[in-house]
């Protein structure tokens, strides 16, 4: 149950963009078009759920037994970007068509704010290796309602007669403002 | 080197406003989102990340030419990360609450944008001096942008500036400029404007 109400608060509501701000360049940068949205939700849930793991069993395993928590920054971030590198070999070698369909979003995965903020956070709130990973899987599913929602938005936008000095990022902010008012009625769901 | 004609008056002035690394380019939005609740936690985190780009870009421009070019980016990430280690423990030694206020967004400097975007287009081409001067432009456009969206979200969604009450009890504070949607609201209206202002100019 706990891991249930887990899952909810980070896929909904405390979404990591609508409400942490993390991952905001791929938030704004690839929602132009629904399909390339939910490419690129794909990968930023299964690099997360792997980060998840993994950082759980560096920073609990290495870093806390050798007393060396100050170093978690570096060696998180030189983790991410391997696994990164790693994901990306594998998936080209397993399945061609999703490596395709992915396509230049993987390697663009580790300068993603949101990777690193989960693993930190997980750290900060002292989670579980169960806890992390399930974290991990619920940011991702967050992450990508998010952008695959400002995708179809956006895609209407198209038609629509915006001012022009907002055309392109400001309109795009500003209806990430009102859609992170609408997710703030989640607020009352759960009080993680 | 194709640079070498533009002033260095130029290479600082560029990142308040031609290149401007938040309304121009839109790089490193999480922070300017994130912590821009109000004006003093804006400019803490612009001086923070000022700092890390500051020190990158003078030690990474004095070894550019010992990085094999395969490696640079990882090898400007770990010195980044190293940087932010430091401005994360002075944070929390001497200024606590700001650290508090901040969390997590502090380590998260590493992976700012702004920061490897101008290590691998300015300072692993340019000498250390001009490194300086660009990183120092970058970083006060930077916080220039930080600190006033910091305030015009602290006015509206408290009624006060740097923590001291500026609107009288007339004022109803708009709670929603301090909460998420008015980050949003607020780095919106701003990039709209800073597009109409460059238009009026383009044109004129």
């Amino acid at each position: 149950m706990k891991l249930i109400l887990l899952f909810i608060s980070a896929a909904v509501v405390n979404n990591f963009v609508l409400s942490y701000f993390l991952g905001i360049c791929p938030f704004i940068g690839v929602s132009k078009k629904v399909s390339s949205a939910v490419s690129m939700g794909m990968a930023v849930t299964f690099v997360m759920t792997i980060t998840a793991a993994v950082t759980w069993l560096i920073y609990h395993l290495i870093l806390v037994p050798a007393n060396l928590e100050i170093l978690q920054y570096v060696s998180f971030i030189l983790v991410i970007s391997s696994l990164v590198q790693l994901v990306e070999m594998f998936v080209k070698k397993i399945s061609k068509p999703l490596y395709d369909t992915l396509g230049i979003y993987l390697p663009l995965i580790t300068t993603n704010c949101a990777i690193l903020g989960l693993a930190l956070f997980a750290v900060l709130r002292e989670y579980n290796f169960m806890e992390s990973l399930v974290y991990g899987i619920g940011a991702g599913a967050g992450f990508s309602l998010a952008i695959v929602i400002m995708a179809g938005i956006r895609e209407e936008l198209e038609l629509a007669k915006v001012p022009k000095p907002f055309e392109g990022a400001g309109i795009t902010m500003i209806v990430a403002a009102s859609l992170a008012l609408a997710f703030m009625g989640f607020a009352g769901l759960i009080s993680v | 080197m194709a640079k070498s004609k533009t002033t260095l008056r130029y290479e600082f002035l560029k990142g308040l406003w031609d290149e401007n690394p938040i309304l121009k380019s839109l790089l490193g939005l999480c922070p300017v989102l994130a912590v821009t609740n109000s004006a003093i936690n804006g400019l803490a985190m612009g001086l923070a990340t000022t700092f890390v780009l500051l020190s990158s870009s003078i030690i990474i421009s004095s070894i550019r030419n010992l990085i094999p070019n395969q490696v640079r980016i990882p090898a400007f990430i770990v010195i980044i990360a190293t940087f932010v280690t430091v401005a994360d423990r002075f944070l929390a030694a001497f200024f606590p609450l700001i650290s508090k206020d901040l969390g997590p967004y502090v380590p998260l400097i590493v992976v700012n944008c702004i920061i490897l975007g101008r290590q691998e287009a300015f300072s692993s081409k340019n000498s250390v001096f001009r490194s300086i001067i660009d990183s120092s432009g970058m970083g006060v456009g930077f916080i220039l942008v930080l600190v006033a969206l910091g305030g015009f979200r602290e006015i509206l969604g408290s009624a006060s500036l740097f923590g001291v009450t500026v609107l009288g009890d007339w004022f109803q504070p708009w709670l929603v400029m301090i909460l998420p949607g008015g980050a949003f609201l607020g780095l919106g209206i701003f990039i709209g404007i800073a597009n109409w202002i460059n238009d009026r100019r383009a044109r004129a």
